[in-house]
């Protein structure tokens, strides 16, 4: 196992994987707590927008908030499909999995050492991001608690290990990377149907994603122990069915 | 012992049968040719054995293991596929550098031995170099060096030679010729030459099937044609010497090359008296006369050729 994943984290670094997500999560780390402040001040500046600012109640730091999740969970969400669609399509189809399978490299260490090796990388672009929209949001508006910044960073990681874990299998069910980013984006949008419906939403990332909202706002609310369970049991199948599947599988 | 034993595998893929029933065996030591047409089945045979693609039916022993059922497989063999694929972004050195530790090689024989590959390969100069600008060449003997890294029991060879230059061709054949007694190897190639030059005992199968399985010399001493040939000081009545051969009894075939005249027979003895005398007596001046030891390539072409026809039938 400790083989596999210092290449796979060789690999992130030198494929520039990691130092994307970092650029990717510390940028809208910090311009989410700046978008939420500026809005009004951006659409006063377009012709006409000066009506709608009107309109729209002074910014708070529940914008900041809501900003931050927002743009976090589209581009981590947009990264987790992009970098895991080829993890082990590609690998197939190149041959350089045959390469290290014909070797005694155990198969469950092989394909659990790339989701472990993407999730350092996010977890570093996740500190960054956490780092950089704290003090923008301390500078802007208040000061956050911070137990439950963290907890909603950490939500966070769980939502991006969701989407992750499911490109994995997407990918280790087919062998051409175009393919399994198509199976990846079927997963999204079947997620997404069933998250419409109140009771299962509350149960899957939508209902983690409110959590973590009130945990970072230091609002009382319910917790959703319900949706990190369904969350961590969705990472844990994925991962699972992908050992089972690629244990078998014709290289 | 036998290093490889295959019996009775079996493969399809859809409807195309790509291994029928495969049955073989290979004595431990040997240098090992694998031959066999395009879409006979030779590198869904080394890809079962490597445990990369699985059989329908039959069983294969792998130093003793059956193939499928021991986990211990890996690390008894050296497998270089046709298309060796290396992380373009790695090192040569980096490579070899992991490989080793897949193998559980620690430093400082680690260091050393990748050192040791890569001259044998010679990529010492190149080791620092990212593979994703290699020459095809050069991942060609890459590959080579990682199937060596753990000096396997056995070592299951795809076309180790077709991507190489001449001179490379001609090292990559050296360096699996001297590790004969060291490991067994197990090449498949459709490159004959090869086979000819460094392989001890050959197969050939067709159509997922063995057609034959025996020592090199004894293939081409079953198989061989007789044949005869000369080489003459003009050409001008060589035309009118073909013409007349070709009407004797005891001839087959006739080929005209140039100055050279080669001709498959029937009765090899009678050939052997009568062809110089004709061409004496056609007033040639006959420059160098022999008989042509039938190479590996007219046994491979008339096994093929014969189990087409059979099939036809």
């Amino acid at each position: 196992m400790i083989t596999a994943l210092a290449k796979e984290w060789l690999e992130q670094r030198r494929t520039h994987r990691l130092l994307i997500v970092c650029l990717v999560f510390v940028l809208f780390g910090l311009m989410s707590p700046l978008l939420a402040k500026f809005t009004p001040e951006i659409i006063k500046a377009v012709p006409g927008g000066e009506q709608i600012a009107l309109i729209i109640p002074p910014p708070t730091v529940v914008d900041a908030v809501t900003q931050y999740i927002k743009n976090m969970t589209q581009f981590g969400l947009i990264l987790a499909v992009l970098m895991g669609m080829g993890m082990v399509s590609q690998e197939k189809d190149k041959g350089t999995a045959a390469m290290m399978l014909a070797k005694p490299l155990d198969r469950t260490a092989f394909i659990l050492a790339k989701p472990v090796a993407l999730g350092i990388s996010f977890l570093a672009g996740m500190i960054l991001a956490a780092v950089a929209g704290y003090y923008y949001t301390l500078l802007l508006f208040e000061a956050l608690p911070v137990g439950g910044w963290l907890a909603l960073n950490g939500l966070l990681l769980v939502y991006f290990g969701v989407y992750a874990a499911l490109t994995l299998l997407a990918s280790t069910l087919n062998r051409s990377i175009l393919v399994s980013g198509a199976v990846a984006v079927g997963f999204v949008i079947v997620l997404s149907l069933v998250e419409i419906i109140p009771a299962a939403g509350k149960l899957l990332t939508k209902g983690l994603l409110g959590w973590a909202a009130n945990l970072a706002l230091g609002i009382a609310g319910e917790p959703a122990w319900g949706a990190l369970a369904v969350c961590l049991g969705l990472i844990a199948a994925a991962l699972t069915a992908s050992v089972l599947i690629f244990r078998r599988q014709e290289i | 012992m036998n290093a490889i034993q295959i019996e009775g595998l079996t493969k399809s893929f859809g409807k195309f049968r790509a291994l029928d029933g495969l049955t073989l065996s290979v004595e431990a030591g040997a240098v090992f040719g694998f031959l066999g047409p395009n879409g006979a089945g030779k590198t869904t045979t080394l890809r079962i054995l490597t445990g990369l693609a699985h059989a329908d039916g039959g069983h294969a022993w792998l130093d003793g293991l059956e193939v499928g059922k021991s986990a211990e497989i890996p690390a008894r063999i050296g497998y270089l596929p046709e298309d060796p694929a290396f992380y373009p972004w790695m090192t040569g050195m980096e490579a070899l550098d992991t490989f080793c530790q897949i193998h559980g090689i620690a430093q400082p024989e680690r260091k050393r031995r990748v050192g040791e590959l890569l001259e044998l390969a010679g990529l010492t100069e190149a080791g620092k170099r990212r593979v994703g600008g290699y020459s095809r060449g050069m991942k060609q003997r890459l590959g080579l060096a990682q199937a060596l890294i753990h000096r396997p029991k056995v070592l299951l060879l795809d076309e180790p030679a077709s991507a190489l230059d001449p001179a490379g061709r001609k090292e990559v054949l050296s360096l699996i010729e001297g590790l004969r007694g060291q490991c067994t190897v197990f090449m498949s190639t459709h490159i004959l030459a090869d086979v000819e030059r460094i392989c001890d005992t050959v197969a050939i199968i067709d159509h997922g099937q063995l057609v034959i399985n025996a020592p090199r010399e004894a293939l081409i001493t079953r198989y061989a044609i007789p044949m005869l040939a000369l080489e003459v000081d003009g050409v001008d009545q060589l035309a009118n010497l073909a013409a007349e051969v070709r009407q004797m009894a005891w001839t087959t075939a006739v080929e005209v090359d140039n100055r050279r005249l080669t001709v498959t027979v029937n009765d090899l003895a009678t050939a052997q008296r009568e062809l110089l005398k004709l061409a004496v007596a056609a007033g040639l001046v006959v420059t160098h006369y022999e008989q042509v030891k039938p190479s590996l390539e007219n046994v491979f072409l008339r096994i093929v050729a014969n189990g087409k026809e059979e099939r036809q039938s």
